[in-house]
Protein backbone atom coordinates (compact mmCIF):
# COMPACT_ATOMS: atom_id res chain seq x y z
CA UNK A 1 0.00 0.00 0.00
CA UNK A 2 1.43 3.66 -1.07
CA UNK A 3 0.20 6.44 0.03
CA UNK A 4 -0.16 9.54 -1.69
CA UNK A 5 -1.59 13.06 -1.07
CA UNK A 6 -4.14 14.41 -2.84
CA UNK A 7 -2.47 17.74 -2.65
CA UNK A 8 -0.06 16.09 -5.38
CA UNK A 9 -3.07 15.35 -7.71
CA UNK A 10 -4.31 19.19 -7.47
CA UNK A 11 -0.87 20.26 -7.91
CA UNK A 12 -0.74 18.39 -11.20
CA UNK A 13 -3.88 19.00 -12.27
CA UNK A 14 -3.20 22.64 -12.03
CA UNK A 15 0.03 22.48 -13.97
CA UNK A 16 -1.82 20.27 -16.55
CA UNK A 17 -4.42 22.77 -17.48
CA UNK A 18 -2.17 25.07 -18.22
CA UNK A 19 0.21 22.91 -20.54
CA UNK A 20 -2.53 21.61 -21.90
CA UNK A 21 -4.04 24.66 -23.02
CA UNK A 22 -0.62 26.57 -24.27
CA UNK A 23 1.61 23.87 -25.58
CA UNK A 24 0.81 21.33 -27.58
CA UNK A 25 1.56 18.08 -28.27
CA UNK A 26 4.18 16.86 -30.43
CA UNK A 27 2.15 14.21 -32.29
CA UNK A 28 -0.62 16.44 -32.58
CA UNK A 29 1.98 19.42 -34.26
CA UNK A 30 3.63 16.87 -36.33
CA UNK A 31 0.27 15.53 -37.85
CA UNK A 32 -0.64 19.00 -38.59
CA UNK A 33 2.79 19.35 -40.67
CA UNK A 34 2.28 16.37 -42.33
CA UNK A 35 -1.50 17.52 -43.52
CA UNK A 36 0.86 20.76 -44.59
CA UNK A 37 2.87 18.77 -46.91
CA UNK A 38 0.25 17.14 -48.56
CA UNK A 39 -3.05 19.40 -48.86
CA UNK A 40 -3.85 20.47 -52.35
CA UNK A 41 -5.94 23.56 -51.34
CA UNK A 42 -4.56 26.73 -51.24
CA UNK A 43 -6.73 27.69 -48.75
CA UNK A 44 -6.63 24.88 -46.94
CA UNK A 45 -2.79 25.19 -46.90
CA UNK A 46 -3.32 28.54 -45.97
CA UNK A 47 -5.24 27.97 -42.67
CA UNK A 48 -3.35 25.04 -41.66
CA UNK A 49 0.18 27.53 -41.64
CA UNK A 50 -2.10 29.65 -39.55
CA UNK A 51 -2.90 26.71 -37.20
CA UNK A 52 0.89 25.94 -37.21
CA UNK A 53 1.88 29.53 -36.45
CA UNK A 54 -0.64 29.98 -33.75
CA UNK A 55 0.78 26.54 -31.67
CA UNK A 56 4.56 28.47 -31.40
CA UNK A 57 2.52 32.10 -30.95
CA UNK A 58 0.84 30.14 -28.31
CA UNK A 59 4.17 28.01 -26.62
CA UNK A 60 6.22 30.65 -26.65
CA UNK A 61 4.22 33.52 -24.84
CA UNK A 62 2.27 30.60 -22.62
CA UNK A 63 -1.14 31.96 -24.35
CA UNK A 64 -4.17 29.91 -24.82
CA UNK A 65 -4.31 28.42 -28.56
CA UNK A 66 -8.46 28.82 -28.13
CA UNK A 67 -10.63 31.24 -26.42
CA UNK A 68 -12.65 28.13 -25.69
CA UNK A 69 -10.31 26.51 -22.85
CA UNK A 70 -12.95 24.10 -23.03
CA UNK A 71 -14.63 21.41 -20.20
CA UNK A 72 -12.04 19.59 -18.28
CA UNK A 73 -12.26 15.94 -18.71
CA UNK A 74 -10.14 13.93 -16.03
CA UNK A 75 -9.26 10.70 -16.28
CA UNK A 76 -7.90 9.06 -13.67
CA UNK A 77 -6.07 5.53 -13.32
CA UNK A 78 -5.99 5.00 -9.70
CA UNK A 79 -3.60 1.87 -8.43
CA UNK A 80 -5.83 -0.36 -6.56
CA UNK A 81 -2.61 -0.47 -4.00
CA UNK A 82 -3.02 3.19 -3.50
CA UNK A 83 -4.28 5.12 -0.11
CA UNK A 84 -5.39 8.92 -0.89
CA UNK A 85 -4.24 10.91 2.29
CA UNK A 86 -5.23 14.31 2.88
CA UNK A 87 -8.56 14.70 1.80
CA UNK A 88 -11.18 13.66 -0.79
CA UNK A 89 -9.95 12.69 -4.52
CA UNK A 90 -13.09 15.00 -6.19
CA UNK A 91 -12.36 17.98 -4.02
CA UNK A 92 -8.46 17.60 -4.79
CA UNK A 93 -9.85 17.56 -8.65
CA UNK A 94 -11.99 20.57 -8.70
CA UNK A 95 -9.52 22.64 -6.73
CA UNK A 96 -6.58 21.82 -9.26
CA UNK A 97 -8.90 23.02 -12.21
CA UNK A 98 -10.04 26.12 -10.49
CA UNK A 99 -6.24 26.58 -9.42
CA UNK A 100 -4.56 26.11 -13.53
CA UNK A 101 -7.73 28.04 -14.75
CA UNK A 102 -6.66 31.31 -12.35
CA UNK A 103 -3.14 30.99 -12.66
CA UNK A 104 -3.25 30.25 -16.28
CA UNK A 105 -5.60 32.98 -17.41
CA UNK A 106 -7.80 30.57 -19.03
CA UNK A 107 -11.56 30.97 -19.42
CA UNK A 108 -13.85 30.17 -17.50
CA UNK A 109 -16.47 28.28 -19.66
CA UNK A 110 -18.61 26.17 -17.37
CA UNK A 111 -22.26 27.06 -15.72
CA UNK A 112 -23.94 25.82 -12.66
CA UNK A 113 -27.03 24.59 -14.50
CA UNK A 114 -27.72 23.88 -17.94
CA UNK A 115 -31.29 26.06 -17.82
CA UNK A 116 -30.51 28.84 -15.54
CA UNK A 117 -27.20 29.44 -16.94
CA UNK A 118 -25.00 31.31 -14.04
CA UNK A 119 -21.07 31.22 -14.89
CA UNK A 120 -19.51 29.16 -11.90
CA UNK A 121 -16.48 31.44 -12.11
CA UNK A 122 -13.95 29.13 -11.72
CA UNK A 123 -14.12 26.29 -14.79
CA UNK A 124 -15.40 23.68 -12.21
CA UNK A 125 -16.56 21.20 -11.47
CA UNK A 126 -14.96 18.99 -13.63
CA UNK A 127 -15.87 15.97 -15.53
CA UNK A 128 -13.94 13.28 -13.56
CA UNK A 129 -14.17 9.53 -15.19
CA UNK A 130 -12.15 7.18 -12.56
CA UNK A 131 -11.01 3.32 -13.19
CA UNK A 132 -9.70 1.39 -10.81
CA UNK A 133 -6.79 -0.70 -12.06
CA UNK A 134 -4.03 -3.02 -10.57
CA UNK A 135 -0.74 -1.19 -9.22
CA UNK A 136 -0.06 1.48 -6.47
CA UNK A 137 0.65 4.61 -9.24
CA UNK A 138 -2.18 7.21 -10.23
CA UNK A 139 -2.39 8.14 -13.78
CA UNK A 140 -3.80 11.58 -14.34
CA UNK A 141 -4.98 12.93 -17.97
CA UNK A 142 -6.83 16.46 -18.79
CA UNK A 143 -8.44 16.83 -21.60
CA UNK A 144 -9.95 20.42 -22.27
CA UNK A 145 -12.42 20.00 -24.77
CA UNK A 146 -14.27 22.88 -26.90
CA UNK A 147 -17.90 23.37 -26.47
CA UNK A 148 -17.70 23.89 -30.60
CA UNK A 149 -16.82 20.37 -31.40
CA UNK A 150 -18.49 18.70 -28.56
CA UNK A 151 -22.08 20.10 -30.00
CA UNK A 152 -21.40 18.60 -32.79
CA UNK A 153 -20.89 14.62 -31.56
CA UNK A 154 -23.37 12.01 -31.78
CA UNK A 155 -24.58 8.47 -30.57
CA UNK A 156 -26.76 5.94 -32.49
CA UNK A 157 -28.43 2.89 -31.61
CA UNK A 158 -27.60 0.43 -34.36
CA UNK A 159 -29.69 -3.08 -35.02
CA UNK A 160 -27.40 -5.92 -34.22
CA UNK A 161 -27.60 -6.86 -37.71
CA UNK A 162 -26.91 -4.00 -38.91
CA UNK A 163 -23.70 -3.50 -41.61
CA UNK A 164 -20.61 -2.00 -41.39
CA UNK A 165 -21.27 -0.10 -44.05
CA UNK A 166 -24.33 2.16 -42.07
CA UNK A 167 -22.14 2.16 -39.45
CA UNK A 168 -19.72 3.91 -41.86
CA UNK A 169 -22.53 6.20 -43.35
CA UNK A 170 -23.38 7.38 -39.97
CA UNK A 171 -19.51 8.32 -38.87
CA UNK A 172 -19.65 9.73 -42.10
CA UNK A 173 -22.86 12.26 -41.80
CA UNK A 174 -21.79 13.23 -37.86
CA UNK A 175 -18.39 14.42 -39.43
CA UNK A 176 -19.91 15.94 -42.30
CA UNK A 177 -22.60 17.59 -40.14
CA UNK A 178 -19.85 18.45 -38.11
CA UNK A 179 -19.00 20.03 -41.32
CA UNK A 180 -16.64 23.60 -40.92
CA UNK A 181 -18.31 24.60 -37.41
CA UNK A 182 -16.17 22.23 -35.32
CA UNK A 183 -13.02 23.08 -36.87
CA UNK A 184 -11.39 20.84 -39.02
CA UNK A 185 -8.84 19.48 -39.11
CA UNK A 186 -10.63 16.79 -36.56
CA UNK A 187 -9.50 13.97 -34.36
CA UNK A 188 -12.61 11.80 -34.66
CA UNK A 189 -13.42 9.04 -32.17
CA UNK A 190 -15.79 6.13 -32.65
CA UNK A 191 -16.84 4.02 -29.83
CA UNK A 192 -18.60 1.02 -31.23
CA UNK A 193 -20.06 -1.54 -28.91
CA UNK A 194 -20.89 -1.71 -25.16
CA UNK A 195 -24.27 0.19 -23.93
CA UNK A 196 -25.70 3.66 -24.09
CA UNK A 197 -23.50 4.95 -21.72
CA UNK A 198 -20.10 3.35 -22.28
CA UNK A 199 -20.32 4.01 -26.02
CA UNK A 200 -19.86 7.77 -25.45
CA UNK A 201 -17.09 7.32 -22.71
CA UNK A 202 -15.25 5.15 -25.44
CA UNK A 203 -15.55 7.00 -28.27
CA UNK A 204 -14.09 10.10 -25.95
CA UNK A 205 -11.29 7.79 -24.66
CA UNK A 206 -10.40 6.90 -28.81
CA UNK A 207 -9.58 10.59 -28.86
CA UNK A 208 -6.85 9.61 -26.08
CA UNK A 209 -4.76 7.77 -27.97
CA UNK A 210 -1.40 9.18 -29.27
CA UNK A 211 -2.53 10.98 -32.66
CA UNK A 212 -1.52 8.41 -35.36
CA UNK A 213 -1.01 5.42 -33.73
CA UNK A 214 -3.68 2.86 -34.98
CA UNK A 215 -5.56 0.07 -33.09
CA UNK A 216 -3.77 -2.74 -32.04
CA UNK A 217 -6.22 -4.78 -33.55
CA UNK A 218 -5.42 -5.49 -37.14
CA UNK A 219 -9.31 -5.36 -38.55
CA UNK A 220 -9.79 -1.95 -36.58
CA UNK A 221 -6.48 -1.08 -37.64
CA UNK A 222 -7.35 -1.15 -41.46
CA UNK A 223 -10.95 0.35 -40.95
CA UNK A 224 -9.50 2.97 -39.05
CA UNK A 225 -7.11 3.95 -42.54
CA UNK A 226 -9.90 3.36 -44.80
CA UNK A 227 -12.47 5.98 -42.86
CA UNK A 228 -9.73 8.68 -42.43
CA UNK A 229 -9.04 8.01 -46.27
CA UNK A 230 -13.61 8.39 -46.66
CA UNK A 231 -13.21 11.13 -44.12
CA UNK A 232 -11.41 13.36 -46.00
CA UNK A 233 -12.96 12.51 -49.46
CA UNK A 234 -15.43 14.33 -47.88
CA UNK A 235 -13.75 17.63 -49.09
CA UNK A 236 -14.37 19.76 -45.70
CA UNK A 237 -10.64 20.94 -45.60
CA UNK A 238 -9.09 23.05 -43.05
CA UNK A 239 -12.31 25.38 -41.31
CA UNK A 240 -14.21 23.93 -43.96
CA UNK A 241 -12.68 26.24 -47.20
CA UNK A 242 -12.39 22.84 -48.44
CA UNK A 243 -9.17 20.66 -49.08
CA UNK A 244 -7.91 17.15 -48.30
CA UNK A 245 -7.43 17.68 -44.73
CA UNK A 246 -10.77 17.32 -42.88
CA UNK A 247 -9.06 14.81 -40.10
CA UNK A 248 -5.91 13.92 -38.83
CA UNK A 249 -6.88 10.49 -38.05
CA UNK A 250 -9.97 8.43 -36.89
CA UNK A 251 -9.85 6.35 -33.88
CA UNK A 252 -11.98 3.37 -33.55
CA UNK A 253 -12.78 1.65 -29.98
CA UNK A 254 -14.79 -1.60 -29.31
CA UNK A 255 -16.67 -3.54 -26.11
CA UNK A 256 -18.32 -5.84 -26.17
CA UNK A 257 -22.06 -5.24 -25.91
CA UNK A 258 -25.56 -7.08 -25.71
CA UNK A 259 -27.23 -9.35 -28.03
CA UNK A 260 -29.27 -7.00 -29.30
CA UNK A 261 -27.65 -3.97 -29.60
CA UNK A 262 -25.18 -2.27 -31.55
CA UNK A 263 -24.59 1.23 -29.78
CA UNK A 264 -22.22 3.76 -32.01
CA UNK A 265 -20.74 6.84 -30.70
CA UNK A 266 -18.94 9.41 -32.75
CA UNK A 267 -17.00 12.01 -30.29
CA UNK A 268 -15.96 14.92 -32.62
CA UNK A 269 -12.40 17.11 -31.60
CA UNK A 270 -10.62 20.22 -32.77
CA UNK A 271 -7.66 20.52 -34.54
CA UNK A 272 -6.56 22.57 -31.12
CA UNK A 273 -6.47 19.34 -28.85
CA UNK A 274 -5.48 19.58 -25.46
CA UNK A 275 -4.72 16.28 -24.00
CA UNK A 276 -2.01 15.98 -21.46
CA UNK A 277 -1.11 13.29 -18.91
CA UNK A 278 1.08 12.06 -15.85
CA UNK A 279 1.72 9.70 -13.82
CA UNK A 280 2.51 9.85 -9.82
CA UNK B 1 -7.86 43.99 -49.61
CA UNK B 2 -7.81 46.22 -46.90
CA UNK B 3 -11.71 46.84 -45.03
CA UNK B 4 -11.88 49.62 -42.42
CA UNK B 5 -15.47 49.71 -41.28
CA UNK B 6 -18.04 51.40 -40.89
CA UNK B 7 -19.22 49.83 -43.60
CA UNK B 8 -21.09 50.59 -46.97
CA UNK B 9 -23.03 48.87 -49.09
CA UNK B 10 -20.47 49.86 -51.67
CA UNK B 11 -18.03 48.50 -49.38
CA UNK B 12 -19.94 45.03 -49.07
CA UNK B 13 -20.82 44.85 -52.55
CA UNK B 14 -17.56 45.03 -53.83
CA UNK B 15 -16.42 42.05 -51.73
CA UNK B 16 -16.83 38.25 -53.31
CA UNK B 17 -16.65 34.97 -51.41
CA UNK B 18 -13.21 33.58 -51.17
CA UNK B 19 -11.63 37.39 -50.87
CA UNK B 20 -9.16 37.54 -48.35
CA UNK B 21 -9.21 41.10 -46.45
CA UNK B 22 -7.37 42.83 -43.45
CA UNK B 23 -9.78 44.32 -41.60
CA UNK B 24 -8.62 48.40 -38.95
CA UNK B 25 -10.73 49.78 -36.90
CA UNK B 26 -13.54 49.24 -34.54
CA UNK B 27 -15.26 45.51 -34.65
CA UNK B 28 -17.48 44.58 -31.97
CA UNK B 29 -17.35 41.06 -29.92
CA UNK B 30 -20.27 39.35 -28.90
CA UNK B 31 -21.50 36.00 -28.40
CA UNK B 32 -24.67 33.43 -27.10
CA UNK B 33 -25.91 36.00 -23.79
CA UNK B 34 -24.66 39.26 -25.66
CA UNK B 35 -26.58 38.67 -28.49
CA UNK B 36 -29.96 37.36 -26.46
CA UNK B 37 -29.88 40.67 -24.65
CA UNK B 38 -29.33 42.66 -27.23
CA UNK B 39 -32.25 41.43 -29.54
CA UNK B 40 -34.56 44.73 -29.78
CA UNK B 41 -32.45 47.38 -28.45
CA UNK B 42 -28.45 46.72 -29.23
CA UNK B 43 -26.42 48.71 -26.98
CA UNK B 44 -25.14 50.48 -29.58
CA UNK B 45 -25.27 51.45 -33.30
CA UNK B 46 -24.83 48.67 -35.14
CA UNK B 47 -25.31 50.41 -38.49
CA UNK B 48 -22.35 49.75 -41.03
CA UNK B 49 -20.15 48.22 -38.57
CA UNK B 50 -19.10 44.42 -37.99
CA UNK B 51 -19.77 41.51 -35.34
CA UNK B 52 -17.02 39.28 -33.87
CA UNK B 53 -18.33 36.10 -32.36
CA UNK B 54 -15.67 35.72 -29.46
CA UNK B 55 -15.54 35.87 -26.28
CA UNK B 56 -11.86 35.99 -25.28
CA UNK B 57 -9.53 34.43 -22.56
CA UNK B 58 -8.65 36.57 -19.31
CA UNK B 59 -5.76 39.37 -20.11
CA UNK B 60 -2.74 38.36 -18.73
CA UNK B 61 -0.64 40.73 -17.08
CA UNK B 62 1.47 42.82 -19.21
CA UNK B 63 -1.23 42.00 -22.44
CA UNK B 64 -4.00 43.57 -24.30
CA UNK B 65 -6.04 41.14 -24.69
CA UNK B 66 -6.08 37.52 -23.81
CA UNK B 67 -6.96 34.57 -26.77
CA UNK B 68 -9.70 35.85 -28.91
CA UNK B 69 -10.72 33.28 -31.82
CA UNK B 70 -13.99 32.68 -33.38
CA UNK B 71 -16.91 31.01 -31.97
CA UNK B 72 -19.74 28.78 -33.92
CA UNK B 73 -21.73 31.39 -35.97
CA UNK B 74 -24.52 29.51 -36.68
CA UNK B 75 -25.71 29.48 -33.00
CA UNK B 76 -26.29 33.53 -33.92
CA UNK B 77 -28.39 32.34 -36.52
CA UNK B 78 -31.82 33.45 -34.74
CA UNK B 79 -30.61 36.64 -34.01
CA UNK B 80 -28.39 37.38 -37.37
CA UNK B 81 -31.58 38.71 -39.48
CA UNK B 82 -32.84 41.61 -37.47
CA UNK B 83 -29.23 42.89 -36.99
CA UNK B 84 -28.90 43.03 -40.34
CA UNK B 85 -32.09 44.71 -41.26
CA UNK B 86 -30.86 47.52 -38.33
CA UNK B 87 -27.78 48.04 -40.97
CA UNK B 88 -25.13 45.38 -39.47
CA UNK B 89 -22.67 45.20 -42.56
CA UNK B 90 -20.20 42.39 -41.26
CA UNK B 91 -20.01 38.98 -39.00
CA UNK B 92 -16.84 37.19 -38.42
CA UNK B 93 -17.12 34.06 -37.43
CA UNK B 94 -16.91 30.50 -37.87
CA UNK B 95 -18.42 27.78 -39.76
CA UNK B 96 -22.07 27.61 -41.47
CA UNK B 97 -24.89 30.35 -41.78
CA UNK B 98 -28.68 29.00 -41.98
CA UNK B 99 -30.72 30.02 -44.99
CA UNK B 100 -32.54 32.95 -43.51
CA UNK B 101 -29.53 34.83 -42.15
CA UNK B 102 -28.35 33.49 -46.14
CA UNK B 103 -31.03 35.72 -47.51
CA UNK B 104 -30.69 38.41 -44.85
CA UNK B 105 -27.31 38.93 -45.82
CA UNK B 106 -28.44 39.31 -50.13
CA UNK B 107 -31.52 41.34 -48.81
CA UNK B 108 -29.24 43.75 -46.66
CA UNK B 109 -26.20 43.58 -48.23
CA UNK B 110 -23.96 42.52 -45.95
CA UNK B 111 -20.99 39.89 -45.48
CA UNK B 112 -20.22 37.26 -43.26
CA UNK B 113 -16.36 36.20 -43.10
CA UNK B 114 -14.65 33.30 -41.41
CA UNK B 115 -11.31 33.02 -39.21
CA UNK B 116 -9.87 29.67 -38.73
CA UNK B 117 -11.19 28.77 -35.07
CA UNK B 118 -8.78 27.70 -32.81
CA UNK B 119 -6.03 30.17 -34.00
CA UNK B 120 -6.82 32.29 -30.97
CA UNK B 121 -3.57 33.20 -29.65
CA UNK B 122 -2.29 34.17 -33.67
CA UNK B 123 -5.20 36.72 -33.72
CA UNK B 124 -4.96 38.24 -30.44
CA UNK B 125 -1.86 39.58 -31.98
CA UNK B 126 -4.12 42.02 -34.13
CA UNK B 127 -5.94 43.63 -31.26
CA UNK B 128 -4.48 46.82 -30.18
CA UNK B 129 -7.53 47.74 -27.48
CA UNK B 130 -10.48 46.47 -26.28
CA UNK B 131 -13.13 47.92 -23.94
CA UNK B 132 -16.78 46.40 -22.40
CA UNK B 133 -19.25 48.62 -23.62
CA UNK B 134 -22.24 46.49 -22.31
CA UNK B 135 -23.59 43.74 -20.12
CA UNK B 136 -20.23 43.27 -17.61
CA UNK B 137 -22.20 41.17 -15.72
CA UNK B 138 -21.86 38.35 -18.54
CA UNK B 139 -18.57 38.02 -17.39
CA UNK B 140 -16.25 36.27 -20.36
CA UNK B 141 -19.79 37.15 -22.81
CA UNK B 142 -19.83 40.75 -21.88
CA UNK B 143 -20.23 42.78 -25.52
CA UNK B 144 -16.26 44.13 -26.56
CA UNK B 145 -15.69 46.95 -28.77
CA UNK B 146 -11.55 46.29 -30.19
CA UNK B 147 -9.60 47.94 -32.17
CA UNK B 148 -7.94 46.11 -34.38
CA UNK B 149 -5.51 46.12 -37.23
CA UNK B 150 -4.73 44.20 -39.80
CA UNK B 151 -7.34 41.61 -38.81
CA UNK B 152 -6.70 38.77 -41.04
CA UNK B 153 -10.50 37.28 -42.50
CA UNK B 154 -11.77 35.64 -45.66
CA UNK B 155 -15.49 36.49 -47.00
CA UNK B 156 -16.76 33.20 -47.06
CA UNK B 157 -20.24 34.62 -48.02
CA UNK B 158 -21.03 37.65 -50.16
CA UNK B 159 -23.86 40.00 -50.55
CA UNK B 160 -24.73 38.16 -53.96
CA UNK B 161 -24.95 34.68 -51.49
CA UNK B 162 -22.26 32.91 -52.81
CA UNK B 163 -20.60 30.92 -50.13
CA UNK B 164 -17.59 29.71 -50.46
CA UNK B 165 -17.80 26.86 -47.55
CA UNK B 166 -19.92 24.92 -50.33
CA UNK B 167 -17.57 26.07 -53.53
CA UNK B 168 -14.97 24.82 -51.71
CA UNK B 169 -16.07 21.66 -50.43
CA UNK B 170 -17.75 20.66 -53.74
CA UNK B 171 -14.48 21.24 -55.59
CA UNK B 172 -12.19 18.79 -52.98
CA UNK B 173 -14.82 16.20 -52.39
CA UNK B 174 -14.22 12.58 -54.43
CA UNK B 175 -16.36 9.48 -54.81
CA UNK B 176 -19.27 10.31 -52.61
Amino acid sequence: MREISVKKITEALKNLCIEANTNVSEDVEEALNKALAREDSPAGREVLRQIIRNIEIARKEKLPLCQDTGTAVVFIELGQDVRLIDGMLEEAINEGVSLGYHKGFLRKSIVDDPLKRKNTGDNTPAVIHTEIVPGEKIKIGLLCKGGGAENRSAIKMFKPTSSKEEIEQFILETVEKAGPDACPPFIVGVGIGGNFDSVTLIAKKALLRPVGRHSSDILIAKWEKELLKKTNDLGIGPMGLGGRTTALVVNIEKRPCHISSLPVAVNIECHAHRYKEITL
Amino acid sequence: MILKPPLTDKDVKELKAGDRVLITGKVYAARDAAHKRMEGNPPFDVKGQILYYASPTPTPPGKIIGSIGPTTASRMDAFTPELLKKGLKGMIGKGSRSKEVIEAIKKYKAVYFVVPGGVAALLSKHVKKSRIIAYPELGPEALLELDVVDFPAIAAIDSEGNNILELGKKKFRHGI
